[in-house]
């Protein structure tokens, strides 16, 4: 007996209620967004539940929407059940602003430094992580790099010496 | 004494002795530290610190063109740069829809099976190493020193590969290439059981590596461990069973599990891995021999949009230029959408998280780097144990810095 999309969505949405929307699947991977209040309990539903058992937390990161104002932040976790060989993926939108999302190192020992990462680059701030700190920049770093609002340098640019570094 | 050396508060009081290891220290094998508060040898506390190489490769990903990322993921995992760019070219054909024909598949799986052999023996060689046995590193190294050449005659380049393209390949395999490969499918065996007798049952080795750095299924699961490391513990949790890519499906092999997860169980996983990958190659050579005729010449997707052509035919044929054109001034916009692509890297569950909004380059693009996520368990793994443990555990995880840091 093998879980399928609709089932999952269905026990979901037993759950939830409405409170769980944009239900997409592309590439067969199913996809939904969570207030950012409730990821928690999304995820300890996912992790407790008999039928879905989506017990491996593959991946955790954020991405950056500056023009979808109010909700800026998306955190994205992406969660495997390995007995049944499914994968989910859902997103938790927040404003970057006031960039709290609860923190998930309590399900997932993994989440740790994926949270730590994620802090480091885009500045979400999970709240109850034990030791939330940048992870691979350097620490008097005041700003979140991979935040849209600081693009790469333009290649073009000609206000550079290049004599001295070349192009 | 001079007012910048500021001790921590009740450092001359602890009784433990506070060690840096790393940031480049010989025993760790790449750039990272560890912080270890010692009692006598045995080790008390440690903290890791990495981000020596960070390089802001997912932030460079946002101004590429997909095909100028391959050389980014060369640099994650550079012990088995091939698995790497292969996995990346998979992520991108499963995203704009291109299906590569089986002899791509098969040429492809021999390229990754080599790499994962490079990338095992350097680790169980290091593990060799570092608990005091240097000559299974002489031995086995002259292999991937072969490998090498291979990759060599197949793309150019040894180390960081760049090899093939979204799609296939650059060019077909040259009979150089396919010499060098039966060479090495005819004497690596020999060579790797030597090994294995030097290893699997001395005694020394044994008692240095058995019950060092154990983890449990459970721990391991929660600490996101994949590949070999996992499967020591006992998941048989393999990528290129549980989602074939590539055309694994059609391949017979095992996959390794082991029971305790210490370093003894790792390496042993890695040896069997390395036997299973040979008998995988051998497998697709087989497949490779059986095509005949213009069948033989397939080396790449019939997908002009996407895969770059060959550069004799861009200066001869008008459709080859006007493509190499398109796809290198980036007009061919990339489908809306996202996806996530993972393959079984040498370390583990290599993933590749592309969001796309049209355009040129990718909006963001995420890699899942198995070395940064199951680090995070190396205090938890050598606390209590001997510092000397601390330096096998480390090498039998197979840490690869620049798979730590991106």
């Amino acid at each position: 007996m093998s879980l399928t999309n609709e089932t999952i969505q269905q026990k979901l949405t037993e759950k939830f209620g409405d409170a769980l929307t944009d239900w997409q699947q592309p590439y067969g991977m199913l996809t939904f967004t969570a207030p950012k209040d409730i990821n928690l309990k999304v995820l300890q539903f996912l992790f407790d539940d008999e039928q879905l058992k989506f017990r491996f937390l593959t991946d955790l990161q954020a991405v950056h929407y500056p023009d979808n104002t109010g909700a800026e932040l998306a955190v994205v976790y992406h969660l495997h059940n390995l007995v049944d060989n499914v994968r989910i993926r859902f997103k938790v939108f927040t404003d970057i602003n006031k960039p709290d999302v609860f923190s998930a190192t309590a399900l997932y020992q993994s989440a740790n430094w994926m949270e730590r990462e994620t802090y480091d680059f885009f500045g979400v701030n999970f709240v109850g992580h034990p030791n939330l700190i940048r992870v691979l920049n350097v620490p008097e770093m005041d700003y979140f790099p991979l935040r849209k609002e600081f693009p790469l340098e333009d290649q073009t640019r000609v206000d550079k010496d290049d004599e001295m570094f070349g192009r | 004494m001079s007012d910048h050396i500021v001790l921590p508060e009740g450092s001359l009081e602890k009784e433990t002795t506070t060690l840096n290891l790393g940031p480049t220290h010989p025993a760790t094998h790449g750039v990272f530290q560890n912080i270890l508060e010692l009692d006598g040898e045995r080790i008390m506390k440690a903290t890791s610190t990495v981000g020596y190489i960070h390089r802001a490769f997912e932030k460079i990903a946002e101004r590429r063109n997909l095909y100028q990322i391959t050389p980014l993921t060369d640099r994650l995992n550079y012990c088995s740069s091939p698995i790497n760019n292969m996995g990346w070219h998979i992520a991108c054909e499963r995203f704009l829809g291109v299906t590569t024909p089986k002899r791509v598949d098969y040429l492809r799986i021999i390229i990754m099976e080599l790499s994962r052999i490079s990338d095992h023996l350097i680790c169980n060689s290091i593990v060799g190493v570092d608990s005091g046995a240097y000559s299974g590193f002489l031995y086995l190294m002259q292999y991937r020193e072969l490998i090498y050449e291979i990759y060599e005659e197949v793309c150019g380049s040894r180390l960081t590969t760049n090899i093939g393209r979204i799609g296939g390949f650059e060019r077909n395999f040259t009979n150089t290439a396919f010499e060098k490969l039966e060479k090495f499918l005819a004497e690596y065996p020999k060579q790797l059981k030597e090994f294995e007798n030097l290893f699997t049952r001395n005694r020394i080795f044994m008692e240095r590596t058995i019950g060092c750095g154990p983890i449990s299924a459970e721990r391991a699961l929660s600490y996101g461990f994949t590949g070999p490391n996992l499967r020591a513990a006992g998941v048989d949790y393999d990528v290129r069973v549980h989602t074939p890519y590539s055309s694994y499906q059609d391949f017979e092999f095992t996959i390794p599990v082991g029971t305790t997860g210490d370093c003894y169980d790792r390496f042993l996983v890695r040896n069997e891995e390395m036997w299973q990958s040979l008998n995988i190659i051998r497998q697709a050579w087989q497949k490779v021999q059986e095509f005949k005729g213009a069948d033989a010449e397939v080396y790449h997707a019939d997908s002009p949009a996407y895969y770059l052509p060959p550069k004799k035919d861009v200066y001869t044929k008008m459709e080859a230029l006007i493509y190499h054109f398109k796809i290198i001034m980036g007009e061919i916009e990339m489908p809306v959408g996202e996806i996530y692509s993972s393959i079984e890297g040498a370390n583990g569950e290599l993933g590749f998280y592309l969001i796309s909004d049209g355009g040129r380059t990718p909006y963001r693009l995420h890699f899942r780097r198995p070395c940064f996520i199951y680090y995070q368990a190396y205090p938890e793994l050598i606390k209590g144990g001997m510092l000397s443990d601390a330096v096998i555990t480390m090498s039998s995880l197979n840490l690869i810095a620049g798979e730590l840091d991106a």
